[in-house]
């Protein structure tokens, strides 16, 4: 009954062309920006439940936040552009070890010339911005070979990114300025003079990336660009010769996804982690992020969060919940049903619904125009 | 200073190592060819083969049961569930996929790796489970060659041995049989293959069932090698690298390619790793595949990719 548009008319280009034509859609919006940016540290502040402690803020919120920037990238490259990626744990650690160093200072020894290339500690927004750029170089370079190749093939390309920056953040001491457990500590997280350190802070601050880059994102698909990337995805011989460039639209893709992968990849480091090793960027990341778009929706802004936050919450409702009812269940038990379930919600989606939890979010919402009377 | 019997002691022993890349490519270029599903899971399927064929024989050597019976009862029991995996797969993912494109079909086995190792881990335990099928003491050849002669693991010879019946054994059976022929002819075109009356969903399941009898045979060799252990999986993923390098249509390809990469890194980490750092042999492969992509990306023995609209 209240989710019906009619009476509003567009009467601009501008209105015509909104992300949210629909009334209601905005005041939603606004009403969960205005949840997320006020509502949720204000009830941290109060101690109100659910916020009682910091623990979700903390382990679930932070890491929704970061991780859902993460899948924006991805399903930018996946499933906006088509091109299969298997190395995004990679360019999230680019992201994460290049804004360790621009953080800490870069210090670049050239003895042949009998000089040094010295930056210093730069401010933490820019350096997680500089580690986003670092991630979105790497991936154009690995992105080449998707000019020859693809699906199945271009896979292995981004596979061997994975292993390579795997083993190049082990070994090489100089990502992890030599400290010999190979584990590093972020710097202190100072944003322009205000030094963050509660979850709430944190918190604050993914929550002002990630809707900062998911009006990006939502806006370069709309656009030109993205409109470039679906069509390469559809059909990519057709769209060349309609004279779209597969190598700018391409490339482009893996930049802009690159980017946003890095960026969060910095945040998980930083804001996340806190300390961190070349393991929390396995290729079972990779995989995770994947996930996340397979079942939020290949080719959706709103599927990478929903992705993000199943993915996320899966393992938590599965140790929760049977503890809750008094079944005893292991911890392994638990690592074993999530690989189970997840594999076979994806199975399952692939076949049923392709478009994932996003395609079914908008099915709700046409059927809610039309409720109570679908004809 | 480099010792040639050296340089042939690394390199046979990573031809060797290359055999057991060789066994898991062939279960993906099996499948490839016959469906044009690119199978992911082929690493896990060596995985639940692994832990049925070793927990079955654990628990009947336990119960006194003879060697000889409890292998040839294990490799049945293991065989019977590779069967029944088969049988599911094609019944639940890939029937209903029918006519997907290659993506959607590649992530979905993304999916099925993730199902198979976590059942196989939920029903068969997940720790490390020795296995002793085959001599794994070293062997030292040629001695009058070389001095102190070049050391050769004789599970790699095994293996060797094992990869090449195998390919004999799956050559006689696409060139001679009705069934070979079938998977052929469904792997050039399904929908005409099924107009002459080719039960295709039948084939799917012998394709991979076929499969997973070489994913069984190959953890019979990498579970003396390793144990058979959650890891395999990981090696398994180098088999991508070796696909690349052989091309994905071709069983010799496999073959091939896997020695290439096997041997090539064994040389590159004894002779290049010492110079920037070991561990190489983690992504040599990859890499090299990657290279071999830029020049030729349908491989070494790969079908010429050809694109229609």
């Amino acid at each position: 009954m209240l989710y019906r548009e009619a009476g509003q008319f567009k009467t601009t280009y501008a209105a015509d062309m909104a992300v949210f034509p629909i009334r209601q859609d905005r005041m939603a919006l606004y009403l969960l920006l205005a949840v997320a940016f006020i509502g949720v540290p204000l009830f941290a502040q109060l101690h109100i439940w659910p916020f009682g402690g910091d623990y979700l803020i903390r382990a679930i919120l932070v890491p929704f936040l970061i991780l859902a920037l993460a899948a924006i990238g991805v399903n930018i490259l996946v499933g906006y552009c088509g091109q299969i990626s298997l190395g995004s744990g990679a360019f999230m650690a680019i992201g994460a070890y290049s804004a360790y160093k621009f953080g800490t200072g870069v210090h670049i020894p050239l003895e042949w010339l009998g000089s040094e290339i010295s930056i210093p500690p730069l401010p933490l927004v820019a350096s997680i911005l500089l580690g986003g750029l670092m991630a979105a170089f790497v991936g154009v370079l690995f992105g080449i070979p998707s000019l020859r190749i693809k699906g199945l093939y271009l896979a292995v390309a981004t596979l061997a990114a994975q292993f390579f920056f795997d083993w190049v953040f082990l070994r090489v001491k100089w990502f992890t300025n030599y400290t010999p457990s190979g584990s590093v500590n972020a710097p202190e997280l100072s944003f322009f003079g205000w030094i963050v350190h509660t979850s709430t802070e944190r918190y604050l601050l993914c929550l002002a990336f990630v809707t900062i880059f998911a009006f990006l994102a939502k806006n370069l698909v709309r656009g030109n660009l993205g409109r470039q990337w679906m069509a390469i995805r559809d059909m990519d011989i057709a769209a060349e010769l309609m004279g779209i460039r597969p190598l700018y639209a391409k490339l482009t893709a893996f930049a802009v996804s690159s980017f946003m992968v890095g960026v969060a990849g910095a945040l998980w480091a930083f804001i996340y982690l806190g300390s961190w090793e070349p393991l929390a960027f396995s290729i079972d990341r990779s995989f995770q992020l994947l996930f996340m778009v397979i079942i939020g929706g290949l080719g959706s802004i709103l599927g990478s969060f929903l992705g993000a936050a199943f993915i996320l919450i899966l393992p938590i409702l599965l140790d929760q919940v049977p503890h809750a009812l008094g079944i005893p269940i292991s911890v392994e038990t638990v690592s074993l049903l999530v690989f189970i379930i997840t594999g076979m919600l994806i199975c399952y989606l692939l076949i049923v619904e392709p478009h994932g939890f996003a395609r079914l979010w908008s099915i709700t919402k046409e059927k809610l125009r039309l409720w109570p009377y679908p004809y | 200073m480099i010792v040639v019997g050296q340089v042939l002691e690394v390199l046979i022993g990573g031809l060797l190592a290359g055999v057991l890349y060789s066994l898991v490519a062939l279960g993906f270029v099996l499948i490839y060819k016959a469906s044009g599903v690119f199978n992911f899971a082929q690493g896990a399927m060596v995985l639940l083969a692994g832990l049925a064929l070793v927990r079955s024989l654990d628990f009947m050597v336990a119960r006194g049961a003879p060697t000889w019976a409890a292998i040839a009862l294990g490799l049945l029991f293991a065989a019977v569930i590779m069967a029944i995996c088969a049988w599911i797969v094609e019944r639940y993912v890939l029937g209903p996929l029918v006519n997907q494109d290659g993506l959607t079909l590649f992530m979905s086995t993304i999916g099925v790796t993730f199902i198979l190792e976590g059942a196989s881990q939920m029903i068969f335990g997940s720790d490390v489970y020795p296995l002793r099928l085959f001599p794994t003491d070293a062997w030292f050849v040629a001695e009058g060659l070389f001095p102190g002669g070049i050391l050769v693991n004789k599970l790699d010879v095994w293996g060797g041995l094992i990869a090449g019946t195998l390919v004999a054994g799956l050559a006689i059976f696409f060139q001679n049989t009705k069934t070979g022929r079938a998977l052929r002819a469904v792997a050039d075109d399904h929908a005409a293959a099924q107009s002459v009356g080719i039960p295709i969903s039948w084939i799917w399941f012998v394709v991979w069932l076929v499969a997973g009898l070489v994913a069984l045979v190959a953890a019979t060799v990498w579970g003396t090698k390793l144990g058979v252990q959650f890891s395999i999986t990981f090696l398994a993923l180098k088999a991508l690298p070796v696909l690349i390098i052989g091309g994905f249509t071709s069983v010799p390809g496999a073959i091939v390619g896997g020695l290439i990469v096997g041997s090539g890194e064994k040389l590159a980490e004894v002779y290049l790793g010492q110079h920037i750092g070991g561990g190489i042999e983690y992504w040599f492969a990859y890499v090299l595949a990657l290279a071999v992509l830029l020049v030729r990306p349908q491989g070494l023995f790969g079908e010429r990719i050809i694109e229609r609209i």
